[in-house]
């Protein structure tokens, strides 16, 4: 006796959420079936291993007829195939769209191409996430180029979407993250950053007329950027903003005769990423440099974190009474995302 | 020129990609009705055109606006070649035809295609304007209401119920030509669906004519079933049960629209009269009791209640007067000379219904069948489909006489079908025999049997128990009881029927499903010899069908069978039997007596301690049954009931016949000759497999109830989370070695498989009770089974029923007393507005729960998702997060965080798609059925040529189910409701080719489209109802002095 066909189908799509995770990291129906066995689901409910190799089949086939409507999320909305209670439907595009980290760690700042595709084989044995997951993921990739719709189109949460901006924003401009020395961050820690510049430094966060322009980083302030350069070209404004942060700072820091003697280089060195930024490829390093620069000579000389924020906030503070210094609103879009990118990147 | 149809095509959304250089698509389309043909104009290259189209009308008989279906079809332009077909949506716009129902059909409708299936959606409105039509002669029905409701609808009050309608019209069937592959499968397809679809509406039409000829304006129980029966054509054949019903006016605004004047002047009174201290012109005056009930059927009606039988000379204590008592012998005869006159102006007195207005039903007979095995040949002349008629005449005549046999003139819960294998056919027809109240069907008034039914109510509710026969003169021999309640009439000892347990009737514990499932080899053969083979073999399935019912219901430690149902299939080699009913434990009835094993070789030592030990076996079933479905009838001594009358002892109601094409009509007993006891002997094997057999069937998880009747007998308290599903199995068996007992241990494999499987996925629900399980099989080919299941799983408050049912007395009082109250209700026409309120009290408080609820307990989603965790090891914050973000629509809106410049919430929330909710019950849960808005009948082909692309045999046939859920609700939507009731899927047939990569299926899907309230949102109207209440308790008072 062969079960040649076995179906169920209700008015109400049934949607197992845990099946739907195993179909989604990209499980065979075999291995899907193997997994729950392993969980005790048998056990819990009595049923048999046919039982529920016959649900997971069942369950199988519903996700790839749905698979085709989770392409264009406001398809699924509307279809009227599958009766699906709105808060299910939003669980089904929530979770096809959630990406594993490590995956999108390895894929971020690489060109989404034919090429990265290609590559998706060495990102799976590396990751431990099977293939197919990497397609899906891609693919999604590929379709959020509408960084600032995301949600709209795509129907996803206000986290998930955040995160999709800082992938396309981290893609677009092209940003190096592969360096080894920038390996100990996480993608956590570049979403973060990214949010922040798309906050800041972009057109859009200028002007919110210019919907779509999330995108880029604003040129024009970019340029301007060179102006500050005269924080460190200009040797009296360096000794007074060393002394004043001094000052303010004695007695305070753990680190404090280490912090007098590093300030002029690591405020050379944030400056000067300030006024490289018109160059892309500059841009592209931007990361880099920052890990070269600041990070790792403080983490050499050991500071603890509260140091570098108190470092950081007086830091750029004390620009404000520099009385040659005229760019103060330039300085502050900078410094103010440059600092939460810094304590965020400051770490081991 | 009696209608003007007036259809608009207003926009299409999700178009397939036709013109693969573009991407996009010219669509335009279609519309037709008749001969007549409307066009739209090209809209150029979108997947989303916008038509707008004019009104198009056409000006049509109403005939054939009942007849034709509305086409609507959707094409790709092409300035080069033929145009291509993008797919079609057909509109059965008969639900516009009577005034209450729907007024605009309008909405998205999925395009159909029969090869690729749903093909994007249009958005089509609909309006009739019908004139009035003074031809008396005319050919249409427009205006009678079709129900598929086996009960009187909810809305609605029964005035008179007429009887049986039937009808059948044939063709040909173009599906011949398919074979011969004159034309495409499409076109082949499409011409099938359409003929159907004239069909039907054809039928429908002279159904409706037949209503008005009795002066009804309704068929309830209306079921059309379609025989496929190939070369020989195409048969399209429906029954129902013509009745006059009233429309229920809501309870607060008391303004009954009445069809008849003679009723609104009845009416009067009460809208008059709201003070209840007032009631001199009261329905219950003498003068109105005069004028309505003197007439003899209320003394007959009183004697049907208090003596039934020439015991009942004896004399009474409680209900019912003296000097009636006395006169009991030729009162009761009159009853029946009454009765039967009225039954006896029609041919059939077979009512399809399965539950009745109270008071209705008076005695139940028994199962009453009939089957009969024909050869069928080609339909020469399809407008004289005469021998089909004759087939079914014959049939109907059968059931007549073996229910005249049982001492009934009517059979309740009445309905046909048909197998078919080549070109052998058995027709089968079954029924319960019953006893009628004559008030019903009767041109008279009800109000004048609204005192009697006071006075009869408590004995009703076991005296649909009692038996109609004569038992001095049985039809069969039977071991007879007095009843357990009332302890005056005589009970047998266990009960069949076909129809829904009364609701006034007391059973102690719960009821369960309980199938019988049987195989028989037969030879392969042809024509006359086959039909012979197939009219040998059937009396031994009826026997052993039989049997095993009444093994496993006695295993169950029940006593009776409602909603019995028996399927004979018939294939190329095979005959396979199933009956499935819902047992329960009646009261009235003696409590079952146990299994005992016998063997037939005693004196040796270790058979005897094998038997002994089955023995044990099985009392140790019927001891955990009893518990399980908490069966503990009171215990009475033997000297209140009376020692039961000697009489040969047997245990069958079932009183059944079959004949082959030669007429020849054959009884057969099916009782158990002279055994003392309920004894299996065990003298084989087969024997041994058949107890074994008893044995293995797995009682459902805890939690977990199912029955087939449309409500569980003793849950009472519904919540409102329901879910319908079909579920399909094919299996294919190994052809070698093919023996009975294999065969029957794969079918009855197969059913338990299923139905664990069904309690696997509907886990979530628990605790929750499977309604209406509808079991079909078919024999597609040699070697294949198909077995398809439609249900409805419906949740329940545990707590609530462990309370109920502890105290059934206290239950049983509660019951009589809404029971009165709803019979008083009745003639202010709210009786059955308040019945579906009755039975779920907690219902409120649990919408909000419900509707929360994701499905899945936390507890048991913690558990899973921590368990995955461990398996994959892997950071998973995102997921967490978004776990959280899924539970809510809301949380997607802005978080604080005002750096994110404002965005709009995904538009999860403003989901266009309005949730249509569908039941094979009569009912919602916790809801409120308000309008009817027409039937649905809807007839899907499908077919493909790329198999193993959709997924195999599965894939497609799963994807075509949901489309066709996806078909019905649309409609549903269109018509303006949000629930189809009554849906049953009558057939599904499934042809495949995988050599081919090859297969077809047939599926035939009909229901009630309705508009249901929540109760929830009923609370203001609910807030009246003491004043009705309090009215309707003084009549009470009146009537009873």
């Amino acid at each position: 006796m062969t079960s040649e066909l076995d179906i169920f189908v209700g008015n109400t799509t049934l949607i197992d959420e845990d099946v739907y995770r195993l179909w989604l990291d990209g499980y065979s129906v075999t291995d899907a079936v193997a997994l729950r066995v392993r969980s005790g689901i048998l056990e819990q409910t009595g049923a048999t291993a046919a039982v529920l190799q016959s649900d997971t089949m069942d369950h199988y086939r519903t996700f790839h007829m749905l698979e085709r409507l989770l392409h264009a999320p406001p398809k699924l909305l509307h279809q009227l195939i599958f009766q699906i209670p709105p808060s299910r439907q939003a669980l089904l595009i929530e979770r096809y769209y959630a990406f594993d980290e490590a995956f999108v760690r390895e894929v971020l700042g690489k060109k989404l191409s034919k090429g990265t595709k290609k590559d998706l084989d060495d990102i799976s044995t590396k990751t431990g996430i099977t293939l197919k997951s990497c397609r899906r993921q891609v693919v999604e990739e590929m379709r959020g180029s509408l960084v600032d719709n995301i949600q709209q189109h795509f129907l996803l949460s206000d986290r998930l979407a955040r995160d999709y901006a800082a992938i396309v924003f981290f893609a677009n401009n092209r940003f190096e993250t592969g360096k080894k020395k920038l390996q100990y961050l996480s993608f956590g820690d570049f979403a973060f950053c990214a949010e922040l510049m798309i906050q800041n430094w972009t057109l859009g966060a200028v002007d919110s007329q210019m919907d779509d322009m999330d995108m880029d980083l604003d040129k024009e302030f970019l340029q301007d950027l060179k102006e500050l350069k005269v924080l460190v070209a200009d040797k009296d404004l360096l000794d007074l903003h060393k002394s004043l942060v001094c000052t303010a700072l004695r007695g305070k820091l753990g680190v404090f005769s280490e912090m007098e003697a590093n300030f002029k280089n690591l405020s050379r060195g944030l400056v000067n990423v300030a006024a490289k930024l018109t160059h892309n490829k500059d841009v592209r390093d931007l990361f880099v440099d920052l890990v070269e620069k600041f990070v790792e000579p403080c983490r050499s000389d050991h500071w603890p974190l509260s140091d570098v924020r108190f470092f950081l906030n007086q830091y750029s503070a004390s620009v404000h009474s520099l009385d040659g210094f005229r760019h103060q609103a330039l300085w502050d879009r900078y410094m103010g995302t440059l600092r939460g990118c810094l304590l965020r990147l400051y770490h081991d | 020129m009696p209608g003007k149809l007036k259809v608009k095509i207003v926009a299409g959304r999700h178009l397939p990609v036709m013109d693969r250089a573009s991407d996009l698509t010219d669509a335009f389309v279609e519309v037709k009705f008749g001969n007549t043909t409307f066009k739209t104009d090209v809209y150029l290259k979108s997947l989303n055109p916008q038509w707008n189209s004019e009104w198009f009308k056409f000006e049509v008989d109403d005939e054939d606006l009942q007849d034709e279906p509305l086409q609507i079809t959707v094409l790709d332009h092409d300035t080069y070649s033929a145009n291509d077909a993008i797919g079609k949506v057909y509109i059965d716009i008969d639900p516009l035809l009577y005034s209450e129902a729907a007024t605009v059909i309008s909405g998205w409708f999925p395009i159909y295609d029969t090869i690729h299936g749903i093909r994007g959606e249009i958005n089509v409105v609909v309006k009739v304007d019908l004139f009035n039509d003074l031809n008396r002669f005319r050919q249409s029905s427009c205006g009678v209401k079709f129900f598929c409701t086996t009960s009187i609808p909810k809305c609605y009050r029964a005035v008179i119920i007429h009887g049986f309608v039937e009808e059948l019209v044939v063709n040909e069937d173009p599906e011949y030509q398919w074979i011969d592959r004159i034309r495409t499968p499409r076109a082949s397809n499409e011409a099938r669906q359409r003929l159907i679809s004239l069909m039907s509406g054809e039928l429908q039409r002279k159904i409706g004519l037949k209503v008005l000829e009795m002066r009804g304006n309704a068929v309830v129980g209306y079921l059309q079933c379609f025989d496929l029966e190939g070369e020989s054509g195409l048969v399209v054949r429906a029954i129902g049960t013509a009745c006059t019903l009233d429309k229920l006016s809501s309870p607060a605004a008391f303004l009954p629209a009445c069809n008849s004047p003679s009723k609104e002047m009845k009416e009067i009174p009460f809208n008059e009269d709201p003070n209840p201290n007032t009631h001199s012109s009261g329905p219950s005056t003498p003068l109105k009791n005069q004028t309505y009930s003197f007439s003899p059927s209320k003394s007959y009606s009183r004697q049907s209640s208090s003596s039934d039988t020439d015991l009942s000379l004896t004399p009474k204590t409680g209900m019912g007067s003296g000097s009636a008592g006395k006169e009991g012998g030729p009162f009761k005869a009159l009853l029946r000379q009454q009765t039967q006159s009225a039954l006896e102006q029609r041919e059939f007195p077979f009512f399809t219904l399965t539950a009745f207005p109270p008071g209705f039903l008076v005695h139940v007979g028994g199962v009453v069948s009939a089957r009969s095995v024909k050869l069928l040949d080609r339909i020469h002349n399809p407008d004289e489909p005469e021998t089909r008629d004759a087939w079914w005449a014959e049939i109907r005549q059968e059931i007549k006489s073996h229910a005249k046999a049982l001492g009934c003139h009517a059979v309740v819960g009445y309905s046909e079908s048909t197998s078919i294998c080549e070109e052998v056919c058995i027709l089968s027809a079954s029924g319960t025999a019953a006893v009628l109240n004559p008030r019903f069907l009767q041109d008279g008034t009800v109000e004048g049997c609204l005192e009697q039914r006071l006075e009869e109510n408590l004995p009703t509710r076991c005296g649909f128990c009692h038996i109609p026969y004569d038992e001095l003169n049985m039809p069969f021999p039977a071991h007879l009881t007095y009843c357990y309640n009332c302890r005056k009439q005589k009970v047998p000892d266990v009960l069949f029927t076909t129809i829904d347990l009364p609701t006034d009737a007391t059973v102690i514990g719960k009821g369960c499903l309980i199938q019988a499932r049987l195989c028989r080899l037969k030879k392969k053969a042809q024509a006359e010899a086959n039909a012979t083979a197939i009219s040998n073999l059937l009396p031994f399935m009826e026997y052993e069908v039989h049997t095993q019912l009444m093994n496993k219901l006695k295993l169950k430690g029940m006593n009776a069978l409602f909603g019995l149902r028996i399927q004979i299939t018939v294939g190329e080699n095979m005959l396979m039997g199933l009956a499935s009913a819902t047992g329960v434990y009646l009261a009235a009835l003696p409590t079952p007596g146990g299994i005992q094993i016998a063997g037939k070789t005693p004196n040796d030592g270790s058979y005897e301690q094998h038997i002994s030990h089955m023995q044990k076996k099985i009392n140790d079933t019927i001891a955990k049954n009893k518990e399980l479905y908490e069966i503990n009838p009171p215990e009475i001594s033997e000297e209140i009931i009376g020692s039961p009358i000697p009489e040969p002892r047997q245990r069958s109601r079932l009183l059944r016949s079959q004949s082959e094409s030669s007429d020849e009509v054959t009884e057969l007993d099916l009782s158990h000759g002279k055994k003392d006891a309920f004894v299996l002997e065990i003298d084989d094997t087969d024997a041994m497999e058949d107890v074994h057999s008893l044995l293995t069937d797995v009682p459902p998880p805890s939690g977990f109830y199912s029955c087939n009747t449309e409500i569980m007998p003793g849950i009472n308290n519904w919540t409102s989370e329901i879910q319908m599903f079909t579920s399909v199995r094919v299996i294919r068996l190994s052809s070698l070695n093919l023996t009975n007992q294999a065969l029957n241990k794969n079918f009855n494999d197969l059913c338990e498989n299923l139905l664990k499987s069904l309690y696997f996925k509907l886990r979530s629900m628990i605790p929750c009770c499977l309604c209406h399980v509808n079991f079909t099989v078919s024999l597609p080919e040699d070697e294949l089974i198909q077995v398809t299941v439609t249900a409805v799983a419906i949740t329940f408050d545990k707590n609530q029923a462990l309370q109920t049912t502890k105290t059934p007395v206290e239950k049983s009082l509660q019951r009589a007393s809404t029971d009165n109250e709803e019979l008083l209700q009745f003639p202010l026409e709210l009786c059955s507005d308040s019945l579906p309120s009755h039975p779920f009290p907690p219902a409120k408080e649990h919408l909000e729960s419900a509707s929360s609820n994701s499905g899945i307990p936390a507890a048991q989603r913690d558990r899973c998702s921590s368990w995955i965790e461990l398996i994959k090891l892997k950071a998973q914050t995102i997921r967490r997060g978004s776990i959280k973000t899924t539970m809510t629509v809301e949380k997607a809106s802005p978080v604080g965080d005002g750096n994110f410049r404002n965005r709009s919430a995904p538009p999860c929330a403003n989901s266009t798609v309005g949730v249509v909710k569908m039941t094979p019950l009569s009912f919602i849960p916790g809801a409120k059925i308000t309008k009817y808005l027409g039937i649905i009948n809807m007839f899907f082909i499908r077919e493909t040529t790329s198999l193993r692309e959709e997924g195999g045999v599965s894939g497609f046939l799963h994807a075509f189910i949901a489309e066709v859920f996806a078909m019905v609700r649309a409609h549903v939507a269109a018509l303006g409701g949000n629930a189809v009731v009554s849906y049953i899927m009558k057939q599904c047939v499934f042809m495949e080719n995988p050599n081919k990569n090859q297969a077809q299926c047939l599926i035939n899907v009909s229901g009630d489209a309705v508009v249901f309230v929540r109760e929830s949102d009923l609370e203001v109207v609910s807030s009246q109802q003491p004043t009705t209440n309090c009215q309707s308790s003084c009549t009470e008072g009146e009537v009873t002095t």
